[in-house]
């Protein structure tokens, strides 16, 4: 087995004497898809924003390539290149797409200022790829639908070659067609080596698009399974009884 | 990826307005600014358009627009500054201490030395920021609400600023000091000519070069006609100003006064125009710097990121800790830049000097379209207010409605004008 190229180890995190992640262990590996899974309130995103830097974990260990690291903010985390789709999408409602997608990384001229051309026909560029109808590259983001907005969220982890992509309900609210674009493009990305965790809802997504898959209920890993060994209702029991059926743990 | 062609704009018929593509709110904020001064010139028999009140109203306006401009930031990372008028009064007083007392007494540098002028400055706005830096850091790190600090801070520094002079009025101040303070300090017409022509080209410049910019990645541009009148509108307007203050004379006795000074006479029949105040040009060079620093720093970027939604800025690897102090920090400059201003207009510190200006500056940035919620102002629109707001206030003094009307009428304007912004924001649905 190659070195994880994301491992979580023993993570706690408690919010006022909520145990909202409690020893949790997931890993990743590189060109692998892992499905985070469990009902609402179960602790996913909160796992995953101590591996993006939004939350200091009270316990537990980082490794990125077998190296333990250390990351206290979302600086830290986009140094070992981590990007990530929140699930909130974090976007600066009073400014556009690509002032939102280069968003603490902006390009700038040779003088050193904000280069808004440049950053504009590179937002055209990707938004290209990901949602072709996108043309509102001159309104604030809050004059955006809710799948605009998402494609732009899902643009900016996109667009800096992320190594781990970090991806919290990325199709919450995407048309049928855009969401395909969102599963091409995960594939697209896994074939380029890109390790990816994904947290849904839709288990059907989920056993497209995963190789393995981690099922947590309040705050506590039920298991991790191999999703070419189980079926939907295997899953669907783990999350809602929280039972682990037949543990083949990768 | 040498393929830019984006899909066609659909066709539409647009307004002449629309095709100039300006901000509509300014418009209309530039329309009620000549609207009140074509109303106060009426009923003062045009006595409120002159050369001569133009100057008056230009300078009395600089030391509430130039901390207007960092007030906007301020609002903009939803925050409040009610301390800007006390910080102006201390950094006032330091200055007039540092420059009757502190290097004549203890440096022994004689009255009159050229370098006492530029120690009293920088002493002063190192002063205003290090106060500024200190609010920011309770504010960013300690996470006290701005409104507390700058509470504290309004009455720390009132105070501070009394007990640095004893409550005394200190002065005169040094001449090369009063350079700042409006009348004392003009630039005569043959300079002003040059800085407006070189303001003129440069305003012309920018519509062009950012026209070029957007064509360059094959952006839609507004028609030449459209740019065309822009640049004829903003030179005229330049040039007219400079021309207004140009205009205004020097009175025949401070021009004697001028001339006795040199040993010389004044010659029969000779005038010659104020033109630009230092003051005045102060407050340009601050607004333009404030201006391309809000669009076109990654630190203005950061500000207006943050002011839209704290989170996703610090989510994306914005310390906004440190952009809160660094924020207040360059208000408190700005405020011990005014000071200078203010101080110089007095030719003296006195002790009440700044009083209220917490709510004029306020009160100027909201009305220039500063939003209390975040995320959205401009430096010109804070100018702007505060020209409103003098304007109004020297019109009534001219008109003869007495100080207690004045103040009613003056907080009733900045309430309609933060209605007619709700009501405007709706209508477009901007945020
Ligand atoms: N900042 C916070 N402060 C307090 N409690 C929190 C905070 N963030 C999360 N929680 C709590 O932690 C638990 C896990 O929340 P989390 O957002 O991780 O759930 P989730 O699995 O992502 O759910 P969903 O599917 O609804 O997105 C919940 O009980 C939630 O109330
Ligand atoms: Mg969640």
């Amino acid at each position: 087995m190659t070195t994880p190229l994301v491992e979580m180890r023993n993570m706690s995190i408690s919010f006022g004497g909520i145990k909202a992640v409690d020893h949790v262990s997931v890993d990743l590996h590189p060109g692998e898809v892992v499905g985070l899974l469990g009902h609402n309130g179960a602790g996913k995103s909160t796992l995953i924003k101590m591996l993006s830097g939004a939350y200091a974990p009270d316990g537990g260990e980082i490794f990125i390539n077998g190296e333990k690291a250390t990351i206290t903010n979302p600086r830290d985390a986009r140094s070992y290149n981590i990007e990530t789709i929140y699930q909130t999408l974090a976007l600066a409602d009073n400014l556009d797409a690509a002032s939102n997608l280069f968003l603490g990384r902006e390009l700038v001229t040779s003088t050193g200022l904000v280069d808004d051309a440049a950053m504009e026909a590179e937002t055209r560029k990707i938004m290209k790829r990901l949602n072709p109808n996108f043309q509102k590259f001159n309104a604030p983001v809050s004059a955006l639908s809710g799948g605009q907005r998402q494609s732009v969220a899902i643009a900016r982890a996109v667009y800096f070659n992320a190594r781990i992509l970090i991806m919290d309900e990325p199709t919450a609210a995407l048309g049928p067609h855009e969401t395909q674009m969102v599963s091409e493009l995960i594939q697209q990305l896994k074939a380029e080596g890109i390790g990816i965790f994904l947290i849904d809802h839709d288990v059907h997504q989920v056993l497209n698009l995963c190789d393995r898959a981690s099922v947590m209920k309040n705050g506590q890993l039920v298991g991790t399974v191999n999703t070419a060994d189980v079926t939907d209702d295997d899953l669907l029991s783990m999350i809602i009884l929280g039972k682990n059926p037949n543990e083949v743990d990768a | 990826m040498t393929d830019t062609t984006s899909q066609p704009i659909p066709p539409q018929r647009k307004s002449f307005f629309q095709q100039l593509e300006l901000d509509t709110r300014l418009l209309g904020m530039v329309g009620a600014f000549i609207i009140l001064c074509l109303g106060f010139d009426f009923v003062t028999e045009g006595r409120f358009l002159t050369p001569r009140n133009i100057f008056n109203l230009t300078i009395q306006t600089v030391s509430v627009a130039i901390m207007a401009c960092g007030m906007v930031f301020i609002i903009v990372t939803r925050h409040i500054d009610l301390s800007v008028g006390a910080l102006l009064a201390t950094c006032s007083a330091i200055m007039a201490m540092v420059q009757t007392a502190f290097l004549p007494d203890v440096l022994g540098l004689d009255l009159g030395s050229p370098l006492i002028a530029p120690i009293a400055i920088v002493v002063g706005i190192a002063a205003g920021t290090a106060i500024g830096a200190f609010h920011g850091w309770l504010v960013g790190y300690l996470t006290i609400p701005a409104f507390i600090v700058t509470l504290g801070g309004l009455l720390i520094w009132r105070n501070v600023g009394w007990f640095l002079t004893r409550g005394q009025t200190i002065g005169p101040l040094d001449s090369n000091f009063q350079v700042f303070g409006g009348t004392n300090g003009t630039l005569g017409p043959t300079v002003s000519w040059v800085l407006g022509a070189i303001f003129a080209a440069a305003a012309v410049f920018g519509i062009w070069n950012a026209r070029r910019a957007k064509s360059a990645h094959g952006f839609p541009v507004k028609p030449v006609w459209a740019e065309m009148v822009l640049s004829v509108v903003s030179a005229g307007a330049i040039l007219g100003f400079i021309a207004t203050l140009n205009a205004y004379q020097v009175p025949q006795g401070r021009l004697r006064r001028i001339f006795e000074a040199r040993g010389e006479t004044l010659p029969e029949g000779y005038s010659i125009g104020y033109g630009l105040p230092v003051s005045v040009l102060l407050l340009i060079v601050i607004a333009v710097l404030m201006t391309v620093v809000a669009r076109r720093t990654r630190f203005g970027r950061y500000i207006f990121a943050t002011g839209g939604n704290p989170d996703a800025a610090e989510l994306s690897g914005i310390n906004t800790r440190m952009l809160t102090v660094k924020i207040f920090a360059l208000m408190g400059a700005l405020c011990a830049i005014s000071a200078i201003v203010a101080s110089a207009r007095l030719t003296n510190h006195t002790n009440d000097i700044g009083t209220l200006d917490e709510l004029r500056v306020i009160a100027a940035a909201v009305i220039g379209g500063t939003a209390l919620a975040g995320g959205v102002g401009t430096i010109h629109g804070a100018i702007l207010g505060a020209l409103i707001m003098q304007s109004l206030q020297s019109g009534m003094a001219m008109v003869g409605v007495d100080a207690p009307y004045q103040n009613i009428v003056v907080g009733a304007v900045l309430v309609l004008a933060v209605l007619i912004d709700i009501q405007y924001r709706k209508r477009t649905g901007d945020a």
